[in-house]
């Protein structure tokens, strides 16, 4: 194996990726009456142009001076963010939303996708410059407020997918630098008791549980009684919070609990995608041939459910197989990360692989109702301009450490 | 141990292996369940979704008369639906199409309702549209998500007002008829039956409907028919009707010289058969096709001539003089008196019973009549004497039993029933118990009072009498596969043999010229019918060949004042009927017949000791 180099599996990963993802963007425009779909397949090349040319700038960028710049990137983000909910506007299928940054009418991009590579390499300069990993829920404090920032302001354009992201890298990092698990488990339990509000037996048990761990762990006493706090906090707002979601988010929520209470409207996504999976059956319909997706059956064909087009039309099969490349590019993904030359770098990688796995999982699970629907691209497939650069711009990332790591000698074998 | 050394790593890095596993592990499980395990579920729910289906409605059964003219039959004709995925997209596309189309908001609000009721289903926006209309949609169908246009029959009547009540029309079936289930098999927006033959025979004129698959987008946009019809339609039987249509063409043509509003039916006294049925004024059935025009309607409705009413079954007169026969034969029937039998009291121009005076309708007497001689003058005084003779209670059971107080059971919905009282308690609930008098018997003895018959029931009873069993024919417009052929038998047919010769003498003696009539014979009636609200209504009926009757024609004339006028008008359409469309007539038949006009019915007062009536 050569020890220098362009890490050739990663490269080999992410064509076997981008390629039938422009296949199935593609087939996605081919309806039997035109939408606005039909030639956006074009787009999408030019968008992965741009990114590979990113990409391969960003992979000439010292680790030193990117681990220099991240702070400006970061505010510079988190400005943009902020602008974002002052001047933003909506576009497409979120025409409710603030999520576009515009100038003169010309939309430039997501901000929040910019703020998720940005948060990345914040949390990853915080950790890495730390001699110990965080063992306790106050030195979790800072991470939290590095990623916190972001997620509140992506959560109030309103952008709960995005939001979901935030919280996959977060624990992703975390749980690289190794942090225990009982420690993640409790900077999470106000989450989980948030979700769990909605049934009180359930959440009953939930306070009981998370009282009984902090028994058991002996965190400081403080600590302990803010966590156990905030625990119970969440469950007395959850309501107000419910309310104060947009009737749209709320009506995801609940048709993915059920989407049959309202099968022409709320539900139809999840229904017709369901169709579109199941009708493709081991085989699929074959290429350019999936009736759902041919006759306007499956909403947004080209971003939020274009995996659909591609079980409709290449069946079970495609799936696995797509599935299974997916996989193989997170293990090269782990494999960069393990070998990274230097903590920075090396967690850069990990909050890459969470980025990205929270997108794949979160938008492939949505269409088989293992998730609500919350809107996100799924990386390589989705058309979608600033999240495809973000993501090239990741893998010029990921190409650099493991260069770097090669050139350096630090690899085994 | 720092937590980025390489063992610790190298544990987590497996770790985290793990979870990308396990995660794509559950992920493929869910796709194998939906994919592989329930593939076969939601391949149909594919199907389903976008294949649906179309009725195609079948043709309506053609109705032709005894010689296979067409009187009813289908046109192709062009119907916009319209079906929409939501509320929200059926209303965008019936917003745009409404430029294009004549759509005022009735209409619009109608529609409104269908797709309230089956929001599934293609929903009808508008029948018989004009090509047009169709041609302009058309090209521009790509912007209008849900609409089908296709080409289905269209009823059309090729002769509609001369023939307009017999057959009816057809008209959309409303909600409460499909939840009754009246009509079986039809379905929303299906088009029924209504009044007439239409009506009457619905069930065997419908067909059974059809059904097309086709391939629609989410929109509702139709992308193509897949592998044409998948359920042909089945047409309607056809339907022979026992009408002549051309002597009921020619009955149309003539009927205007003498009226305005009445109506004609000829009748073949053997089988029952209707030979023609016109009914004044009439109406063109093709004007209900694609649903009436609602200022039309509300005219026809408002119209005192009410064109819609079928006057041969549903119009009620006083029988007037051609019931001095009813009672001739109940007195025969009974034994009361014999065809040469003279009353007590001869006809000096009226009738003395009691305090009151019955007027004869001629003033100056017809003196002592036999009952033949009564019937030929159509003497008053001796049919007063007659009635009081039967006697009211036996008047009204035997009317009763001849079949004047029910339906004749033509085959044609609506018939009314006679007005005829089953008993004297009639006249108890009418007049009170004690409010009457024998007077109601001099009435209803020269067809006057209470009592009203169709002429469907009148011509029933002038079949009887021109037949030899005794029998009243059932009459019928379609002929009867399994009915017996046995019509009720209500005389003995001597007592009827005995009453023909009085009336064909009727004819004979009041006519010049009838032997230029190639020597028919005809027997007949007339009658003048007294109307409170103007002109008398007019009455005739006769039938021909006297001897061995082939036909009965009868008529009434609202306003014709005179039978014998319309005499004229009922022998010529006899002879239209017996000696073809090219009969020489000779000059213009004219009838002297007696102006038998009754006399008004008598006031009806109360009770006296003197003029009790035994009950």
């Amino acid at each position: 194996m050569r020890r220098t180099g362009i890490d050739r599996p990663l490269l080999l990963a992410v064509a076997a990726l981008i390629l039938p993802g422009i296949a199935t963007l593609y087939s996605a425009g081919q309806t039997d009456f035109p939408t606005i779909a039909a030639g956006i397949w074009q787009r999408q090349i030019i968008w992965i142009a741009i990114g590979v040319v990113g990409a391969a700038v960003i992979f000439r960028v010292p680790y030193r001076l990117l681990e220099w710049l991240t702070p400006f990137l970061y505010v510079a983000s988190v400005a943009l963010l902020l602008a974002t909910l002052v001047v933003g506007t909506g576009a497409g299928t979120a025409a409710g939303t603030k999520s576009w940054i515009a100038i003169a009418g010309v939309r430039l991009g997501q901000p929040a996708e910019l703020a998720k590579l940005a948060t990345i390499l914040m949390l990853a300069r915080h950790l890495a410059s730390r001699r110990h990993q965080p063992r306790s829920a106050f030195e979790l404090l800072p991470s939290g407020i590095i990623v916190g920032i972001p997620l509140l302001l992506v959560g109030l354009q309103p952008d709960l997918g995005s939001a979901l992201v935030f919280l996959g890298i977060f624990f992703s990092m975390l749980f690289w630098v190794g942090v225990s698990p009982w420690l993640l488990l409790l900077a999470a339990s106000p989450i989980i008791s948030l979700i769990l509000a909605f049934s009180t037996g359930l959440w009953g048990a939930w306070i009981v549980l998370i009282t009984v761990l902090l028994l058991w762990l002996r965190p400081y006493i403080l600590e302990a009684l803010v966590m156990w706090g905030m625990n119970v906090l969440m469950g007395v707002v959850a309501l107000r919070l419910w309310m104060g979601l947009a009737s749209y988010q709320q009506n995801r929520i609940l048709s993915f609990l059920n989407p049959e209470i309202d099968p022409r409207a709320t539900g139809w996504n999840v229904i017709q995608a369901k169709v579109a999976i199941g009708s493709g059956g081991l085989l699929g319909k074959g290429f350019l041939e999936g009736t759902q997706k041919r006759l306007a059956f499956l909403p947004s064909q080209h971003t939020d459910f274009v995996y659909p087009v591609l079980a409709e039309e290449f069946g079970f099969l495609g799936v696995v197989v797509s599935l299974f490349l997916f996989a193989m590019f997170f293990f090269v993904l782990i494999r960069v990360a393990r070998h990274a030359v230097d903590t920075f770098s090396c967690v850069v990688v990990a909050g890459i692989a969470g980025l990205m796995l929270t997108h794949v999982v979160v938008n492939v699970g949505m269409s088989v109702r293992l998730m609500p629907v919350t809107g996100i691209p799924l990386p390589f497939y989705s058309y979608g301009g600033s999240f495809m650069v973000i993501c090239l711009l990741c893998i010029g990332l990921t190409l650099r450490v493991a260069w770097d790591s090669r050139l350096g000698g630090y690899l085994e074998g | 141990m720092n937590w980025n050394h390489p063992h610790s790593l190298s544990r987590r890095a497996f770790s985290a292996s793990v979870f990308v596993g396990g995660v794509f592990l559950v992920l493929g499980g869910a796709f194998f369940r939906l994919q592989v395990l329930g593939s076969d579920q939601y391949a149909v729910q594919s199907r389903n979704n976008r294949l649906r289906p179309v009725v195609l409605p079948a043709p309506r059964g053609i109705i032709v008369d005894r010689n296979r003219v067409v009187l009813a039959t289908n046109v192709p004709s062009y119907t916009i639906s319209l079906m929409a995925l939501n509320e929200t997209a059926f209303l965008a596309t019936l917003d745009s199409i409404t430029k294009y189309t004549s759509l005022d908001s009735v209409m619009r609000a109608a529609v409104l309702r269908r797709y309230e009721r089956s929001p599934d289903d293609p929903v009808l926006v508008m029948r018989d549209a004009p090509f047009e209309m169709v041609a302009t949609l058309e090209e521009r169908k790509s912007s209008f998500p849900g609409l089908i246009v296709q080409t289905e029959p269209k009823r059309h009547y090729p002769h509609g007002d001369i023939v307009s009540h017999l057959l009816g029309y057809v008209g959309e079936v409303s909600e409460e008829e499909l939840a009754s289930r009246r009509f079986v098999g039809a379905r929303m927006g299906s088009l029924v039956g209504r009044g007439g033959l239409e009506g009457q025979y619905d069930s065997r004129l419908r067909g059974l409907d059809g059904e097309r698959l086709v391939v629609v987008d989410a929109l509702g946009r139709t992308i193509k028919d897949e592998g044409g019809e998948q359920l042909a339609p089945q047409q309607g039987d056809t339907l022979r009707a026992t009408l002549d249509f051309g002597l009921q063409r020619y009955v149309a043509g003539l009927f205007p010289k003498f009226g305005e509003r009445g109506a004609v039916i000829a009748m073949d006294p053997r089988s029952g058969e209707i030979l023609a049925m016109y009914s004044a004024p009439t109406y063109d059935p093709n004007e209900f096709i694609g649903g009436v025009d609602p200022d039309l309607w509300s005219e026809w409705l408002a119209s005192e001539s009410t064109p819609l009413l079928n006057r041969a079954v549903q119009g009620l007169y006083p029988p007037a003089s051609p019931w001095k026969l009813a009672l001739a034969l109940m007195a025969l029937e009974r034994g009361d008196a014999t065809l040469d039998g003279k009353m007590p009291i001869q006809c000096t121009g009226g009738y003395q019973y009691f305090s009151r005076y019955f007027r004869c309708w001629k003033s100056s007497g017809h003196g002592d009549l036999t009952l033949a001689e009564a019937i030929e003058q159509s003497c008053d005084v001796y049919f007063y004497q007659l009635g009081l003779k039967v006697g009211l209670g036996n008047m009204l059971l035997e009317g009763g039993r001849i079949g004047f107080a029910g339906r004749t059971g033509i085959d044609l919905p609506g018939e009314v029933a006679p007005i005829f009282p089953a008993t004297t308690a009639y006249f108890d609930s009418l007049y009170g118990s004690r409010g009457w008098t024998n007077a109601v018997t001099l009435n209803l003895a020269i067809g006057q009072g209470e009592n009203s018959q169709t002429l469907i029931s009148m011509m029933r009873f002038y079949s009887l009498l021109a037949r030899d069993d005794g029998r009243a024919p059932t009459p019928m417009l379609v002929v009867q596969e399994e009915t017996s052929s046995e019509f009720p038998l209500v005389a003995s047919p001597e007592n009827v043999a005995k009453l023909r010769s009085p009336l064909e003498m009727v004819v004979a003696r009041g006519t010049a010229v009838r032997s230029r009539i190639a020597n028919l014979h005809i027997a007949g009636k007339t009658g003048t019918a007294q109307n409170p609200h103007g002109l008398d209504h007019g009455w005739f009926i006769g039938f021909a060949p006297a001897e061995a009757p082939e036909v009965v024609v009868g008529a009434i004339v609202e306003f014709g004042e005179h039978g014998s006028s319309i005499a004229r008008m009922v022998t010529q359409i006899i002879a239209r009927h017996l000696l073809g469309p090219d009969a020489d007539l000779g000059r213009p038949v004219t009838w002297v017949l007696p102006s038998d006009s009754v006399p008004a019915s008598a006031v009806v007062e109360p009770d006296s000791a003197l003029q009790r009536v035994r009950r």
